[in-house]
C-alpha cells in the first residue's frame, strides 16, 4: 500500500472545534431543547435478584407535573430480538441487578420527574444473590470466544512440563478492582418521535452504530432512526454500545408522545453504563538461567451479568508479547448478579498487561538480570502464535529509548535502599501494546462551487481529535488548504462508520476519507478542475479494502517509565516521573496525539493508585459509585509527566501509515508504577489500586 | 419563585423556580447558558464553576435563590465582542494554542477556575501552584499536563500585557 503525500498530516495543528469549545458554545446531547419537552428520570431496582411484584404507579401520578410512570406492566413492547438483552428495558419483571431499570417516570420538570422516581413504591421477590467473583467459584465456565472474537484459550507445546523443569520460575497471582470508564458528561439521551421516526440526541462513540440498535428494537428500519452527537464529552468505551437508558428514553418518549430527555447522574453510571471487570490471574513464566524465557501460562478468571456475556480478553496480550517454547492462556468466567461490565480503555490490555509485566519484573529480580534486558532476550521474530510477521515491532526500540530518556543506565536493582528523608525511591519500567484494527467505513467527498469541499463521515470525535485530524487528512488527499475544507462527523444520516472504539477510529474513517477524496480527484481530473453550480461528489465504501489487507500482526508498542516515592510514615506512594515511549506508525497530530498518549498515562496513573469499584456483598451494589469516593487522578496527582514516540514507516497499514494510539498510553503504565513501587520499598504489590494500607507494614 | 441574575452583564429573569433548583440548573436548562458542565452534582469535579459575585463557585452547589441579584459571570461571558475568534480571553486563547482541550467538558468550568487564578495571583503562578489550584477540576482526557501548559502561558500573556499597559502613555 502506498501512503498518500500529507503537509498537513504531521503538523501540529489546533483542533478545528477548540474555539467552540472554549466559548462554551459546543453543543453536547443533553444541551438540545425540542420544544414541549418533557423529562425522564428512571427508577432502579434496590434489589439485586428477584421479581418485581408491583409497582405503585397511581400514587406518583397524582403529583404535580407527572405525565407518566412506565415499568413492564404498561410499557410498550420492544422488539430485542438477537440484540443486546440488556436493551430490553422494562419488558419483563425479572431483576438481575442492583441499579437496573424496573421503571421510569416523565414530568414537566426535571424536579417533578425527580420527587416523582423518589417516591415511586416497587415490590419486590428478592432472591439470595451472589455478586462476588473469587476462585474456584462453582459457576466458573469456558465462554465461547473472548472479546471482541478471539478464541478462549491458546495452548502450544507443553508448559506444565515446562515448568516443572525451568531453572527459574515465577508463579504470582494477580488481582484488578472493577473499574468504571467515568467520562466527564454522563451518558444522555435526548428522544423524538415525529411521523418519519425517530431522532435521538445521544451522547456516543457512534452514530451509526446506535441507529443500527435502536431501529430493530422499535420495529423500525434503519433509515427511519437517525441519531446526531456532534460532540461527546468523552466516552472511554463506555459510550461505543447503547447502553438500556437510551432505549428508556425513546421509550418513555413514544408512551407520553412528546420528545423526553433523560440524562443519567453519576451516581447511576456505575450500575448502568458498564464498567471493566475485575479480574484474578494467575501468571506463571519458567525460564532458564538467562533468563530466557521457555513457559508462559496466563490463566484469568473474571465476572459478567446473568443478562448478557461480556467476556474480556484480559489474557490475550500474552498470546504475542514474548518469545517461549511452551505457553498457555486461558479465560474462565463466572455470571454473577452485578451490572453487565463491557469496555473500558484497553479492556484486555490494561489488567492483562498489568500482570504480565509484573510477572516480568518479578522474572527479572528472579534471574538477576535488569528487567529491560529480560525483555530484549525474549523479543519473538515472528508473532509466537501465529507465525505471522509483525508489519513493524519496535518495542525494544522504545525501551531503549526510554532508557536514555529516562536516565535508567546505572540503577541498582536492590529494592528498599533509596532513602531521601521520610521517602523511599525507586524506578520500574513496563512494555506496552495494543493491536491496530482497521473496520469498514464509507465517506462521501463534496467539491462545492465556491472551491471549497465537503467531507461527510458518520465518525465520532469524543475528544481525540478525530474531526481535527480527518480535516488534515481529507485537506491533504484533496490538495487542498485546511481552511477549504469541511468535515462533517457525528450523524446517523451521514455515510455509515466504525465507532470510536478499538484504537481504529482513525485508521478506519481516514481510509475511507481518503479514499473518497481520491475519487473526487479522479472526478475533477476529468474535468479539468470545473466545479458544476451543483457541486461534484464522489464517494466510497471501504469494504473490499479493509477485508482484503494481508494479514499481519499489527500492533503499536510502548515502554513506561515511572519513578514512585514512598512515604514512610503513612505508606502513601506519589508518582514523580512518567515517561511513555511509544511506536505508533505515523503520528498524524503531534499535539492532539501528545495529549491524548499522555490523558491514558495518566488514566494508567489513576489505575494504578486510585480507582477501585468496591462491591457490597451484601447489598450487591457498587459502594463508592460517585467522584467522592470513586477517585481518579486530579491534576495534583500529576507531576512530571511526558510522553513521546519513535518515527515509524509502516507501509501495510493504510493510507495514513497510522496505528491508533486511544488505548495504548493506559497500558503497562499500572505495571511500571507496582514495578518501581516495588523498587522503591521492596514490596510487592500484586492487588491494584496500590493504597497505602498496602504499604504501609512494608515500609514502617 | 421568580429568580434575577446578572447572568455575563445581561440582567436576566426565570419564572417558576423550585426551591430547591441548583443556579446551575437554572443557567442550563431555564437561561438558554448551557456552557458550565454538570458532571457530578455534588461539588466534586468544578465542570460547574462559574463567577458568582467574582469568585468562583461550583453553581451545582448554589442554589438559585442564593443568586438572587448577584452577579455571574460563566465561560460564555468571559470573550468580549460578537466575534469570538477575535474577543477571546487570554485563558481560553491559550487553551486553544496548547491543545489543552479534548472533548471539551471540562474545559469550561477549568477555564473559569484558571482565569479566577491568574486574575487573583500577580505573579506568573508556579506549575505546582497551579496543580493544585486546579485540582478541584476533573479531566478524564488530557493528563492536565496541557492545561497547566495553558495556563502558564495565558498567565504569562496577561502579566505582560498588564506591564505594557504600565509603560505604555497615557
Ligand atoms: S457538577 Fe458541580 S462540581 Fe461537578
Ligand atoms: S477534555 Fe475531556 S474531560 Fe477534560
Amino acid at each position: 500500500m502506498t501512503t498518500v503525500a500529507m503537509p498537513n498530516v504531521g503538523s501540529a495543528l489546533d483542533r478545528v472545534d477548540a474555539l467552540e469549545k472554549v466559548t462554551g458554545r459546543a453543543r453536547y446531547a443533553y444541551e438540545n431543547f425540542p420544544a414541549d419537552l418533557a423529562y425522564a428520570v428512571p427508577v432502579q431496582a434496590t434489589i439485586a435478584k428477584g421479581e418485581i411484584s408491583a409497582v405503585d404507579v397511581d400514587a406518583v401520578l397524582q403529583l404535580p407535573g407527572v405525565i407518566a410512570a412506565i415499568w413492564h406492566a404498561n410499557a410498550p413492547r420492544l422488539a430485542p430480538r438477537n440484540g443486546d438483552p440488556e436493551l430490553a428495558v422494562l419488558q419483563s419483571s425479572r431483576v438481575a441487578y442492583r441499579g437496573q431499570y424496573v421503571a421510569v417516570v416523565v414530568a414537566e420538570t426535571l424536579e417533578s420527574a425527580s420527587e416523582a422516581a423518589r417516591v415511586l413504591r416497587v415490590r419486590y421477590d428478592a432472591d439470595e444473590h451472589d455478586v462476588e467473583l473469587r476462585p474456584g467459584h462453582p459457576g466458573l465456565y469456558r465462554p465461547d470466544h473472548v472479546n471482541p472474537y478471539f478464541p478462549t484459550d491458546t495452548e502450544q507445546g507443553d508448559p506444565d512440563a515446562a515448568l516443572a523443569a525451568a531453572r527459574v520460575v515465577v508463579d504470582a497471582t494477580y488481582s484488578t478492582p472493577a473499574e468504571h470508564n467515568n467520562p466527564m458528561e454522563p451518558h444522555a439521551t435526548v428522544a423524538v418521535w415525529d411521523a418519519e421516526g425517530l431522532t435521538v440526541y445521544d451522547s456516543t462513540q457512534g452514530a451509526s452504530n446506535i441507529r443500527d440498535t435502536l431501529a430493530p428494537l422499535f420495529g423500525l428500519p434503519p433509515g427511519s432512526v437517525r441519531v446526531i452527537s456532534p460532540h461527546v464529552g468523552g466516552g472511554f468505551g463506555a459510550k461505543a454500545r447503547a447502553h438500556p437508558h437510551v432505549a428508556l428514553a425513546a421509550l418513555a418518549a413514544k408512551q407520553v408522545g412528546r420528545p423526553v430527555k433523560l440524562a443519567v447522574t453519576r451516581q447511576q453510571m456505575f450500575a448502568v453504563t458498564g464498567y471493566r471487570t475485575p479480574t484474578i490471574q494467575r501468571v506463571r513464566l519458567g525460564a532458564d538461567a538467562d533468563g530466557r524465557l521457555t513457559a508462559i501460562v496466563h490463566e484469568a478468571i473474571e465476572q459478567s451479568s446473568t443478562v448478557s456475556e461480556f467476556a474480556e480478553q484480559t489474557a490475550v496480550p500474552t498470546r504475542m508479547m514474548y518469545a517461549a517454547p511452551n505457553r498457555r492462556t486461558t479465560h474462565r468466567l463466572v455470571r454473577l448478579d452485578v451490572p453487565t461490565p463491557s469496555w473500558m480503555r484497553a479492556p484486555g490490555e490494561a489488567p492483562g498487561m498489568y500482570a504480565l509485566e509484573s510477572a516480568m519484573d518479578e522474572l527479572a529480580i528472579a534471574c538477576r538480570i535488569d528487567p529491560i534486558e529480560l525483555r530484549i532476550r525474549n523479543e519473538p521474530d515472528v508473532d509466537p502464535e501465529s507465525g505471522r510477521p509483525f508489519s513493524s515491532r519496535n518495542l525494544v526500540a522504545c525501551l531503549r529509548e526510554g532508557a536514555r530518556r529516562f536516565g535508567w543506565a546505572g540503577r541498582d536493582p536492590e529494592p528498599g535502599i533509596r532513602r531521601e528523608g521520610g521517602l523511599l525511591v525507586g524506578t520500574g519500567v513496563a512494555a506496552s501494546v495494543f493491536p491496530v484494527y482497521r473496520m469498514p467505513s464509507q465517506a462521501t467527498a463534496r467539491a462545492e462551487p465556491d472551491g471549497g469541499f465537503t467531507v461527510r463521515i458518520a465518525a465520532a470525535d469524543i475528544g481525540t481529535g478525530a474531526r481535527t485530524v480527518l480535516t488534515q487528512i481529507a485537506a491533504d488527499a484533496l490538495d487542498a488548504p485546511m481552511d477549504r475544507v469541511r468535515v462533517e462527523i457525528g450523524d446517523s444520516a451521514l455515510p455509515p462508520a466504525w465507532v470510536a472504539g478499538g484504537s481504529a477510529g482513525t485508521a478506519s474513517w481516514g481510509t475511507a476519507v481518503v479514499r473518497a477524496c481520491e475519487a473526487l480527484m479522479d472526478v475533477l481530473h476529468g474535468r479539468a478542475g470545473d466545479v458544476p453550480p451543483e457541486g461534484l461528489e464522489a464517494s466510497a465504501d471501504t469494504t473490499q479494502e479493509v477485508r482484503a489487507q494481508r494479514r499481519f500482526a499489527q500492533h503499536a508498542f510502548g515502554a513506561q517509565f515511572a519513578e514512585v516515592a514512598v512515604d514512610m510514615d503513612t505508606g502513601e506512594a506519589r508518582v514523580r516521573r512518567l515517561l511513555g515511549v511509544f511506536a505508533a506508525g505515523r503520528i498524524l497530530n503531534p499535539k492532539t496525539a501528545r495529549s491524548q498518549l499522555i490523558g491514558g498515562m495518566t488514566m494508567g496513573l489513576s489505575m494504578a493508585l486510585l480507582e477501585e469499584s468496591v462491591m457490597d456483598q451484601e447489598f450487591g451494589d457498587y459502594l463508592n459509585h460517585d467522584f467522592a469516593q470513586y477517585h481518579i487522578a486530579a491534576s495534583a496527582d500529576v507531576r512530571d509527566i511526558d510522553a513521546v514516540w519513535i518515527e515509524e514507516d509502516d507501509p501495510g497499514l493504510n493510507p495514513m501509515g497510522s496505528k491508533g494510539i486511544g488505548e495504548i498510553g493506559i497500558v503497562g503504565t499500572a505495571a511500571a508504577i507496582a514495578n518501581a513501587v516495588h523498587h522503591a520499598t521492596g514490596v510487592r504489590v500484586r492487588d491494584l489500586p496500590i493504597r497505602l494500607d498496602k504499604l504501609v507494614h512494608g515500609v514502617i | 419563585m421568580r429568580v434575577h441574575i446578572d447572568v455575563n452583564g445581561e440582567r436576566l429573569a426565570a419564572d417558576d423556580v423550585w426551591e430547591g433548583e441548583s443556579l446551575l440548573y437554572v443557567l442550563r436548562e431555564r437561561l438558554g447558558l448551557p456552557g458550565a458542565k454538570n458532571a457530578c452534582e455534588q461539588g466534586e469535579c468544578g465542570s460547574c464553576t462559574v463567577y458568582l459575585d467574582g469568585l468562583p463557585v461550583c453553581a451545582c452547589l448554589v442554589a438559585a435563590g442564593q443568586a438572587e441579584g448577584r452577579e455571574v459571570v460563566t465561560v460564555e461571558g468571559l470573550a468580549s465582542g460578537d466575534d469570538l475568534d477575535q474577543g477571546l480571553d487570554e485563558v481560553q486563547r491559550a487553551f486553544v494554542e496548547a491543545g489543552a482541550v479534548q472533548c471539551g467538558f471540562c474545559t469550561p468550568g477549568l477555564i473559569v477556575q484558571a482565569h479566577s487564578l491568574i486574575e487573583s495571583t500577580p505573579q506568573v503562578p508556579e506549575d505546582a501552584d497551579i496543580r493544585e489550584a486546579l485540582a478541584g477540576n476533573l479531566c478524564r482526557c488530557t493528563g492536565y499536563e496541557k492545561i497547566i501548559d495553558a495556563v502558564r502561558l495565558a498567565a504569562t500573556r496577561k502579566a505582560q500585557n498588564k506591564a505594557a499597559q504600565k509603560k505604555a502613555p497615557r
